[in-house]
């Protein structure tokens, strides 16, 4: 059950959480060098789990008029128009182009449609399904002072919206930002992996609806093959910039239940560079309490010591 | 001057959430603090023959500690769930420890403060035994609820270092001793504005070395923690602090200066309160403006990375 990597560093979580026998551990490998931005995923997943719109806004980010993750939005496509670095890279988009079978009118460029062949295209488009990162160490999981918040025995983390009063210390504790506290019902609210449907050997909506199987859902060890396989594939053809993140259980989170294949740095995306779940620091953390504590009371004693009136 | 490092981000956009605390939490870190530091005083009071100090610092204490209750309370996205808190005992979740820490001290504070009415009670039939009963079961209270004071006191600093917010967790090494000198200041301050001088003593040496303590450690966190000071000294948080600043030395100084005058003590326990306020809602104002800025998250862990990369 609890050992030494607990709270940070390589482990399985379900059985440190305490299952026997526990399922393999389920996750998502989004490989964002094939999405084509349909939105597919934000709006499946907002079907089956019946979540509340998140304000029909124009944001003026690209097509992205979500924001971000929130809690009336557990899957959130990013959208970030920049300058090519390669041209193998557009070799993806177009591949990721010919799995659609609609007429693809051309990607944002500074000359007149059709004015120029597509090897004159200066910019590239990147899109990414973001999602909670269903941690190895969730640090939304160790703050909830409920027990709302649990690991499941695929390895997922679930809210329990019966339990949950909205204390809000999960919001604050993520890393990456992704739980968040529903206004007007005042409970904190995330992707739950589709928990009722993996539980019945039912692949997760935005999986389910990916056009293009840019969200795969299967086991993580497996989907960690796929994705170095893919990454290798990617470098040969000339993208030197694809990479993995969140792939690695040596990393500050110890690897995330969903990961995913980047073709630019974190923060381009909205993802931080280097996470860490709080929890790391919290035996350190009580430590500098204890010593404040005692001096509190040492600081008293002294204050009365020896001092009648 | 080091100018400021480029860093990229998603449209500006933070990478963290904000806390969604509201002002009720900036509130009971105060009134928390302020409960511990009554409750020493006031359990010290009744060990060294101090009564007007002992009965000041336990109602400022079960007060402060009601007080505490509501804000906690009201600040919930669901009050009426508040009991789910004790649904469990989690030592990964500061909040869940604290929940603990405050049952416990709540029960004694509230039978040391209720012990100070045994002298306004009848003395005959079952009354008159339990007023007899109360100083003893007030004394046990006392001691019991300034055992767990220091906890009380520190385990917020705890509470909202153990998040990613970024000013927050990295001061956690200097956010208890803040915290603690805070609240020894305001329990100092309570015993000097409600006991007389003459029982007042060592209300003002906790008063004095609570505000020596909550300047210094305050000022580590404002000046020592590279890019994650920042949040601390501009803004809003800028602007609370420096006023706390002010209100907690101009009240050390009162405190020491007004040794014989009751008026001059209170004062100066009214400012090292204020000041006190102050620098509790000017800590949360800095975590959550760290927290609205990507370049809090994405600056010192991009320095990080590059660090490792090196060694």
């Amino acid at each position: 059950m609890v050992g030494p990597n607990s709270f940070y560093g390589p482990i399985d979580p379900a059985p440190d959480a305490g299952y026997v026998d526990a399922p393999p551990r389920m996750g998502f490998f989004t490989d964002t060098s094939v999405c084509i931005g349909c939105k597919a995923c934000e709006v499946a997943c907002k079907e089956w789990n019946g979540v509340p719109d998140d304000g029909f806004n124009l944001l003026g980010m690209s097509y992205d008029n979500t924001g971000g993750l929130s809690a009336n939005t557990w899957r959130h496509v990013a959208f970030i128009e920049q300058e090519a670095p390669s041209e193998a890279s557009m070799d993806v988009l177009r591949e990721a182009e010919a799995t659609v079978s609609t007429q693809f009118l051309g990607m944002p460029s500074s000359t007149l449609p059709g004015s120029a062949g597509r090897e004159d295209r200066d910019l590239r488009w990147l899109m990414m399904s973001n999602v909670c990162k269903h941690c190895t160490h969730a640090a939304c999981l160790d703050v909830c002072p409920t027990g709302a918040l649990f690991r499941t025995e695929f390895g997922t983390v679930v809210v329990q919206e019966d339990i949950c009063n909205g204390c809000g210390y999960c919001i604050p504790a993520c890393p990456y930002g992704v739980i968040d506290q529903r206004e007007d019902d005042g409970r904190a609210w995330k992707c739950t992996l589709c928990y009722d449907r993996i539980g019945e050997g039912m692949t997760p909506a935005c999986a389910q609806a990916c056009p293009t199987q840019s969200i795969q859902y299967g086991e993580l060890d497996e989907l960690r093959d796929r994705a170095a396989k893919r990454v290798e594939v990617l470098h040969e053809r000339g993208v030197p910039e694809a990479k993995l993140y969140g792939h690695d259980p040596a990393d500050g989170v110890g690897g995330d239940g969903a990961f995913f294949l980047l073709l630019d740095e974190p923060e381009v995306y909205g993802l931080p560079p280097d996470p860490v779940v709080t929890t790391r620091d919290l035996p350190s953390m009580w430590k500098y309490a204890g010593v404040a504590a005692l001096t509190m009371a040492a600081a008293a004693v002294v204050a009365f010591l020896g001092r009648r009136p | 001057m080091v100018p400021p490092a480029e860093f990229r981000s998603y449209y500006g956009r933070q990478v963290v959430k904000t806390p969604v605390w509201r002002h009720d939490i900036a509130a009971y870190l105060f009134t928390g603090g302020l409960a511990a530091g009554s409750a020493l005083i006031a359990a010290g009071a009744d060990l060294t023959g101090r009564p007007a100090l002992r009965a000041t610092g336990r109602i400022t204490a079960l007060a402060a500690l009601g007080a505490s209750g509501y804000f906690l309370v009201n600040d919930l996205g669901r009050p009426a769930r508040f009991h789910h808190m004790l649904r469990v005992a989690k030592p990964t979740s500061p909040m869940s420890v604290g929940t603990w820490i405050l049952s416990a001290f709540g029960a004694a504070a509230g039978v040391a403060a209720v012990a100070e009415a045994a002298p306004w009670l009848p003395r005959d039939g079952v009354v008159g035994l339990a007023a007899r009963a109360l100083p003893v079961a007030g004394r046990i209270g006392g001691l019991t609820a300034a055992a767990t004071a220091p906890a009380l006191a520190t385990y917020t600093a705890v509470l909202l270092a153990d998040t990613a917010t970024p000013s927050w967790h990295e001061a956690y090494p200097r956010l208890p001793f803040v915290f603690a000198g805070s609240a020894l200041a305001s329990g100092g301050a309570a015993g000097l504005i409600g006991a007389p001088v003459a029982q007042a003593g060592p209300a003002r040496t906790l008063a004095v070395a609570g505000a020596a303590l909550e300047l210094t450690a305050t000022h580590g966190v404002e000046h020592r923690m590279g890019l994650l000071s920042e949040p601390f000294r501009q803004g809003k948080a800028g602007k609370l602090l420096r006023a706390a600043r002010l209100l907690t030395a101009a009240g050390a100084a009162g405190a020491l200066l007004g040794a014989r005058s009751r008026v001059v003590s209170a004062l100066a326990g009214a400012a090292l309160l204020a000041g006190s306020v102050a620098t509790r809602y000017g800590v949360f104002e800095a975590g959550k403006a760290s927290a609205a800025d990507p370049k809090y998250t994405v600056l010192p862990q991009r320095e990080r990375l590059a660090a490792r990369q090196d060694s």
